[in-house]
């Protein structure tokens, strides 16, 4: 079997709260190799985010890693000593968070801050990292950057705060960059210039990129492959293009159905889905998805599905179209229109 | 097929009548900064600085623009929530800038507003009912005790939740179903004009089509007319009849929804445009993104002549030195302010 650049199997990831045990990641595998971009999609709760904490070991307590290994270059991040991991953060994987504050320090200069890790991991003097900062402010296109390098994080505007963060994550050449929503606090013109900057270091520098967001059309125009989670699990998965024209899991199949398109001729009633996104305290037995699905069979209702194969490109954690059933193509071109009913 | 349905639509919802609900002239909302200890005003944040607008009986007027763009402070505006600096605001021929406190209330029986965040627009100690019966009390619209739960029921009812839910709390609901008992509230004085302020995008995904699908119905049961505000172009575009697009407290381009899709006039919409990412790669890998260079500049000292110039692609000397009113482009009841549009 080939050896993939970061590989994560059979992850669960888990949190005892008052109300119930939380299984925020319930068996998540996946890999990335390098200068691949993977795009994983699910709402609010779908254990997206919890998924690449735990590969960073970066969980808020009281979470933990209850199974599985993160396999990296040849190493189990979840075995690895604090002082391993420390060093895999600083310079093999970096992350870049939805809200770049949370990231940056307020009282320390911007330039100060992106040469940092240079510092600690390169043991670079501090005259030496600020010109680094200087050099990498230039890549990610921050103006001026000889006098932003000066500035504290508040004097600059929040696209330029996101790009100072994706500097940070650059500064030591990481082969893994994870972005967590990197462009939902931005507006549209801002979020157009950042994932063009994240595609530009993916390419350039050939970094496996590993992109979470709830926005089917950033995956649409930035991943090669794609990951649907629901509910801790991963309910498909394969390339962007397959996984967009014949959605394998029904969650995939309604979601697309239900966001307006910007290119929609006429008005299209949009098709919602049922229902709501599960408690996880208290997840429905057999598939979570069940009770929204509109394809359901009696089975889903018992046996909880694995992820394996439908067709030769995608895999889907589904009884229907694991036995052969067609969802029927995604929601391009549909016809209707009308006045939408409720 | 398409183009009837669409046609359809417009001609049930949008043009049955010609007849203004609400006309803005000229309105402007500014803020004032204060500095130092006696608090002295030193400057202002012109949120809202000098807009005409038209909302047509019936119709859905989408309002787009980026945070702080002024678009929620126009919205505020109009129904008064915050007191418009100058100006007018028409509403069924009555000018209601000039209304005192009481003769304002009265106005708001015909008037709602549907706020983003479910969360907080809720008060977590009253119940359900109380919160859904609180403008029945403040208009007196239900003589009896009887008659105000009927109400309550049949309100929840309208927006798709169960009567029992009126003596439940806020904290017990998801997001989905705070934003219908928000709706449902707002509905409660029997309005003919809502102001939906950025009403699904604390939402998740799968649950925005229900609320805008349920929009959309109460619309058609009610005769309602919306100004929907969002910063989503692909949410606004599948809502509204009409679109205007706001830069820097300015209505830059307005026109028909599908029109300004397919030919924005002014270079902020078109890149507005490109930028929407659409879900289906197949479309994505063909586009041609229009990159805006910089940050929207500071309303408290916006740019002279147009104020897109500083990030306009498509700017000349004279952008600088006039600015070009919203009718420089004006064809179709499509208009744009820009001196050189988009061909």
């Amino acid at each position: 079997m080939p050896e993939h650049l970061l590989e994560v199997r059979g992850l669960k990831t888990q949190f005892p709260t008052k109300e119930g045990l939380v299984k925020a990641v319930d068996g998540v595998d996946f890999h990335i190799d390098p200068g691949e971009t993977l795009g994983i999609v699910g709402e609010s709760g779908s254990g997206k985010s919890m998924t690449v904490l735990s590969i960073m070991r970066l969980l808020p307590r009281p979470g933990r890693i209850t199974a599985g290994e993160v396999m990296y270059k040849g190493r189990d991040l979840v075995k690895a000593s604090e002082a391993e991991i420390q060093e895999v953060r600083g310079e093999e994987i970096a992350m870049i968070f939805q809200d770049p504050m949370t990231s940056l320090n307020p009282v320390y200069r911007t330039g100060w801050q992106v040469g940092e890790p240079l510092r600690l991991h390169k043991g670079l003097g501090l005259a030496e990292s600020l010109r680094e900062a200087v050099s990498i402010f230039t890549k990610v296109g921050i103006p001026e950057p000889q006098k932003r390098v000066q500035n504290y994080p508040h004097e600059f505007s929040g696209g330029m705060r996101q790009r100072a963060m994706i500097a940070m994550g650059l500064t030591t050449a990481p082969s893994v960059l994870i972005a967590d929503e990197p462009t939902t606090a931005l507006d549209v013109t801002i979020q157009a210039q950042i994932l063009e900057l994240l595609k530009r270091v993916n390419q350039e520098f050939g970094t496996a990129t590993v992109l979470i967001t709830h926005n089917l059309g950033v995956v649409a125009g930035m991943c090669e492959r794609v990951m649907v989670m629901y509910a801790g699990r991963v309910v498909e998965e394969g390339p962007t293009d397959d996984v967009f024209a014949t959605p394998r899991h029904p969650y995939t199949w309604s979601l697309l159905q239900s966001i307006p398109r910007l290119d929609a001729e006429a008005h299209e009633a949009l098709r919602p889905i049922e229902g709501m996104p599960p408690d996880l305290t208290n997840l429905p037995e057999g598939c979570a998805f069940h009770p929204r699905c509109p394809f359901r069979i009696e089975r889903c209702i018992h046996e909880t599905p694995v992820l394996a194969w439908v067709g030769d490109t995608q895999r889907a954690a589904c009884w229907v179209t694991q036995g052969g059933a067609d969802l029927g193509a995604a929601p391009r071109g549909r016809q209707g229109g009308g006045v939408a009913g409720g | 097929m398409a183009e009837a349905a669409t046609r359809g639509r417009l001609i049930t919802r949008a043009w049955t009548s010609a007849e203004p609900l609400l006309e803005v002239r000229g309105l402007r909302t500014y803020f004032p900064i204060t500095a130092g200890v006696l608090q002295r005003t030193v400057a202002h944040v012109r949120a809202v600085d000098g807009v005409d607008l038209t909302i047509r009986q019936g119709e859905t007027l989408g309002l787009v623009g980026e945070s702080g763009c002024g678009k929620s402070t126009l919205g505020r505006s109009i129904l008064r929530l915050v007191e418009p600096t100058a100006g007018h605001v028409l509403f069924k021929g009555r000018e209601l800038t000039r209304l005192s406190g009481s003769e304002m209330r009265r106005m708001r029986r015909d008037m709602a507003m549907i706020f983003q965040d479910p969360f907080a627009s809720l008060d977590p100690r009253q119940t359900v009912g109380e919160i859904v019966g609180e403008p029945l009390d403040i208009h007196g619209l239900a003589s009896t005790r009887r008659q105000r739960q009927d109400r309550i029921h049949e309100l929840l009812n309208v927006v798709g939740l169960s009567p029992n839910f009126a003596n439940r709390y806020p904290h017990e609901f998801s997001g989905g179903q705070r934003q219908r008992i928000g709706i449902a509230r707002s509905l409660a004085v029997d309005p003919s004009f809502i102001v939906c302020d950025e009403p699904i995008s604390a939402l998740d995904v799968s649950i925005q089509a229900q609320i805008i699908n349920l929009l959309e119905h109460l619309q058609d049961q009610f005769n309602l007319t919306y100004l929907f505000i969002a910063h989503d172009l692909s949410v606004v575009k599948h809502i509204s009849d009409r679109i205007a697009v706001m830069y820097l407290g300015k209505i830059v381009e307005v026109s028909g929804a599908n029109e300004l899709y397919r030919r924005p006039k002014h270079p902020y919409t078109a890149s507005l445009l490109s930028a929407i990412p659409i879900p289906d790669p197949k479309v994505e890998k063909v586009r041609r993104r229009i990159i805006l260079t910089g940050d929207v500049p500071s309303p408290v000292n916006p740019p002279s002549g147009c104020r897109f110039r500083t990030r306009c692609y498509k700017a000349q000397p004279r952008c600088a030195e006039s600015e070009p009113p919203l009718d420089t482009v004006k064809l179709n009841g499509h208009e744009a302010a820009c001196f050189f549009p988009v061909e």
